[in-house]
């Protein structure tokens, strides 16, 4: 952790442990909505330490819930965990650690941790970055779930304010240096419309997937 | 839960270790082929992309469909502020004053 603190500024620092914070409160309605869906809290726990990927656990509980076999349930989630492949592709080496340590930074791979790796300038901040991030989301997001399944009941809509709106703003707040490259932006414009006019016609996960298809657009 | 935990305890080991799959294979590929610099470069930009298309499609959609005014507003509000620079705490904060706000004054 120290390594972490000399390589990241103060500012650096203070946006990863907000979206961390943002990450929290997701974790809370996501453990709410588990348990008023009849699951024990043990399935949300369970899930969000070993997936830790929020959008396929959401897909997951309410597949199951709405009565669809858990082995089916899973294999959406997969569909929506896919990007991580490509994920792993644009991560320069060494990014996710080196040896057995890399055990662990594999698991950590997020859209938050890869976005602030990608955000940095050398491979040592990003590193550095791509650390921070992911174990602060280990942390938070499975104590949300788990907090915000204690809580249960108690818990109101947490759409109310406006947290749907975070995580999309987050990664918005972090591209938004590569979208000044107009080249970049086109594809990356073409690609989220890709996205959207798939979403109607395929299950969750493809439509993103799909919206590579724009890289063409990048010579 | 209506199903059988030992099914569900199946789905969720499948769902575990096929997202640990996808997480390590993208990288041990990359380790495996030694990339020019301008397909790393282009790597990263898919990166951006796929980035890019999760941001529309969470803050426009909801399952198959639009997920109302509220949150792409406080989205949108957020990309502005971001483009011009604002801190990013006030980015991420306002998308969710502006989405909740607007929640209350009834658009959904």
């Amino acid at each position: 952790m120290r390594s972490i603190r000399r390589t990241i500024d103060r500012r650096g620092l203070a946006d990863i442990g907000l979206t961390c914070l943002a990450v929290f409160f997701i974790g809370l309605s996501y453990g709410a909505i588990a348990v008023a869906s009849g699951f024990p809290l043990w399935v949300p726990a369970a899930l969000s330490v070993l997936v830790l990927a929020g959008a396929s656990e959401f897909l997951f509980i309410g597949i199951v819930a709405a009565g669809g076999s858990p082995i089916a349930a899973a294999l959406a989630g997969l569909l929506v965990n896919s990007r991580h492949l490509p994920y792993g592709l644009a991560l320069p080496p060494g990014v996710t650690g080196r040896g057995w340590r890399r055990l662990l930074g594999t698991h950590v791979m997020n859209d938050e941790s890869v976005v602030f790796a990608l955000a940095q300038p050398d491979p040592e901040r990003k590193r550095a970055a791509y650390w921070a991030c992911g174990l602060g989301v280990l942390a938070c997001w499975p104590g949300g779930a788990v907090f915000g399944a204690l809580i249960g009941a108690a818990l109101h809509d947490t759409n109310a304010f406006g947290l749907d709106a975070m995580f999309p703003a987050v990664i918005l707040a972090l591209i938004v240096k590569d979208l000044r490259d107009a080249r970049t932006r086109r594809a990356a414009l073409a690609g989220a419309a890709i996205a959207l006019a798939a979403t109607p016609f395929l299950p969750a996960g493809l439509p993103v997937l799909l919206g590579l298809a724009a890289l063409v657009l990048t010579p | 839960m209506k199903e059988p935990t030992t099914l569900v305890v199946a789905g969720l080991a499948v769902l575990s270790a096929g997202t640990y799959a996808a997480r390590l294979s993208g990288q041990l590929l990359r380790a495996r082929i030694t990339f020019p610099p301008r397909v790393a470069r282009l790597l990263e930009a898919a990166a951006v992309i796929l980035l890019a298309a999760l941001v529309a499609t969470t803050a426009l959609t909801e399952g198959h469909g639009f997920s109302g005014f509220a949150r792409p507003a406080g989205v949108l509000v957020a990309g502005v502020l971001a483009w011009r620079k604002a801190p990013f705490l006030v980015v991420v904060l306002a998308a969710a004053a502006v989405t909740a706000l607007l929640r209350v004054l009834g658009v959904s």
